[in-house]
């Protein structure tokens, strides 16, 4: 049965997104999708949806959502991100990070802040409009999201309703955790546009990411990478989320999952799939270094990666309904400034 | 296999040797070529054309695109499917054919408006070229464009063919909002910007042709590699009349292309 949720707030920086938009990028069309496929799939297994089902991707302030029509529904949290929830009656208790909660006709839910990039997740997804196979937003097209663009305030976004027999709210003690240390990265398709000594300056040297910094991609600045006599421009060619551009002024860009489908800068290296989504989490001041691996670490690194996860959904514990109220909320939040904080190799 | 120096020369005479480049653990680039040239673009498509039929085939398990660019393939795959060693393998051998494409590409006629508001920069590359700024539309109209590649936005055509007259570099300083459809040159390439973007091309003209529109699902860009395009000139009246159109969606695209377009 289908449910309606009002959006009261849209936020700042939430857009609608899933897997993203696989097939057409023949014709130009970036993947777009979740920054952190693995936090999105997170939220959606507390909601009890399949792991690719479109949530809100919140970068910076929470929506506050009201369930309008139907119901109930199960909102799901990941991320450093709390919540609150008011009943029609005026009733308010907190949401914690990382968990679940059920809606009731009438109550609204507001987000807080986001530190790094969170994850709202709801029974049966946020169903916004799918263009191309695909909900999530690529606003310069007008592709996906609402209408092609980010929530408004006053739009209404159909969910499903919970089953009678789904089982009672659930919750983590933090997110899947990610990898620590460098970036993983492979080298090419053009690192023989640099000399020996500066591919292995660059997976030596301190990066500082930028404020220079979207969905798009982000600019990294740090020691000046040379390239050789190839020069930087090339003619263009296949990119894709996590590789890592180098125009002539020496000073990386990565691009992220809105980014486009060909580039004309030399690339001297692109991030491994298992290390995406911990880019997700960078912002403006933090620190990153790179680690050249080959395909078969690339391969230990994604299975490694879906063993936290599996093993994180092990973990899922019921929600205490008359728990000492702020434990939980204020565990996840240590455990989480861990995971996202801006120190060097935090990422 | 060393997949980064693996290069296969192809039987024929004058082919640039195949090379295979990693592009993260999740996708390869078969580079055929460095330069922007009809034939090079034409050995792309033919790998392309190999891959479309073996759509299905084991040999394909887990790859999930292709994006053909002026001298390259770049193949996307799920690399907890795809053995990226043999499907390197199989691109080296299907490059090694040489086969050039056998895609008749659809041949295009747009109209293209030159009003003073849709032509910015007409005047300052009429004078940089010592042209005056007709004799540059009357270049820009006499030209057949081949269109290499669709990329950087949605359903945006690199539009190879500018002639050598109007080749310039492009501007020293970007605009940060480029209107959407304009008709813009730069180096020996001309284009048409699909959507407000930033851009660095020179502005020329504008047409009222939507580059991109999910509803013919089939085709959602106008364009595609390996087709033909000239521009034919309309009057600021003829163009306001078809960007209306194409605003309400009635603007049957099909009226502008020579041949009949695929459901």
């Amino acid at each position: 049965m289908s449910a309606v949720l009002e959006v009261l707030d849209p936020g700042f920086f939430v857009t609608l997104q899933d897997g993203g938009r696989k097939g057409f990028r023949n014709i130009g069309v970036p993947l777009a999708g979740a920054l952190d496929p693995v936090w999105l799939a997170a939220a959606n297994a507390l909601a009890g949806n399949p792991v690719d089902a479109p949530g809100l991707e919140v970068r910076l302030a929470g929506p506050t959502l009201r369930l309008k029509e139907g119901g109930p529904v199960r909102l799901a949290l990941v991320g450093a991100m709390t919540g609150e929830v008011t009943t029609a009656e005026g009733a308010k208790r907190p949401v914690a990070a990382n968990a679940a909660v059920t809606l009731k006709p009438g109550d609204t839910f507001k987000a807080g802040r986001a530190t790094g990039t969170a994850y709202i997740a709801v029974s049966g997804g946020f169903l916004g409009d799918a263009d191309l196979g695909s909900y999530s937003t690529f606003e310069r097209a007008r592709l996906g999201g609402i209408k092609g663009r980010a929530p408004q305030r006053g739009d209404l976004i159909a969910c499903r309703a919970l089953a009678a027999s789904a089982g009672g709210d659930l919750c983590a003690e933090a997110p899947p955790a990610h990898a620590r240390g460098p970036i993983r990265i492979m080298l090419g398709p053009q690192d023989d546009h640099f000399e020996p000594e500066t591919l292995q300056a660059f997976c030596r040297d301190t990066y500082t990411v930028s404020p220079s910094l979207d969905r798009m991609g982000m600019r990294l600045e740090g020691p000046v990478l040379t390239h050789n006599a190839l020069g930087a421009d090339i003619v263009s060619d296949g990119v894709t989320p996590g590789v890592i551009q180098c125009p002539a002024n020496g000073q990386p860009i990565i691009l992220l999952a809105d980014g486009q489908t060909t580039g004309g800068y030399a690339k001297i290296a692109c991030a491994i799939r298992a290390d995406l989504p911990r880019l997700a989490h960078l912002r403006p001041g933090d620190t990153l270094h790179f680690a050249a691996v080959t395909r078969d670490e690339a391969k230990a690194a994604r299975q490694a990666a879906q063993a936290v996860f599996t093993q994180w959904v092990c973990t899922l514990a019921p929600v205490r309904p008359e728990g000492p109220p702020d434990s939980v909320m204020l565990l996840s939040h240590n455990l989480i400034s861990g995971v996202t904080a801006g120190e060097d190799e935090s990422v | 296999m060393n997949e980064k120096r693996d290069t296969v020369s192809a039987s024929a005479h004058n082919y640039v040797p195949a090379r295979l480049l990693p592009l993260g653990d999740s996708a390869l680039t078969l580079e055929l070529g460095r330069s922007i040239e009809t034939e090079t673009h034409e050995r792309v498509l033919g790998v392309a054309a190999a891959l479309e039929a073996l759509k299905g085939e084991p040999a394909l398990a887990g790859v999930e695109e292709w994006v053909s660019s002026f001298c390259a393939l770049t193949v996307h795959f799920d690399p907890d499917v795809t053995d990226a060693e043999a499907l390197g393998h199989l691109l080296l051998a299907l490059a090694a054919r040489g086969t050039r494409a056998s895609i008749a590409g659809l041949e295009w006629v747009l109209p293209a408006c030159f009003d003073e508001e849709f032509a910015p920069d007409l005047d300052a590359l009429a004078a940089r070229k010592g042209m005056s700024p007709q004799a540059v539309i009357d270049t820009l109209l006499g030209a057949t464009f081949r269109v290499y590649t669709i990329g950087f936005l949605p359903g945006f055509p690199y539009l190879g063919g500018l002639p050598e007259a109007l080749e310039v570099p492009r501007l020293s300083s970007p605009r940060s909002a480029v209107p959407a459809k304009s008709i813009a040159v730069a180096g020996a390439m001309c284009a048409v910007y699909p959507w407000l973007s930033p851009g660095g091309w020179h502005l020329l003209g504008r047409t009222p042709v939507p580059m991109f529109d999910p509803r013919y699902s089939a085709r959602p860009a106008l364009l595609a590699p390996g087709d033909r395009l000239r521009w034919r000139a309309v009057d600021r009246e003829t163009y306001d009349a078809m960007a209306a159109q194409a605003e309400a969606g009635t603007l049957d695209r099909e009226r502008f292309c020579r041949k009949d377009m695929p459901a």
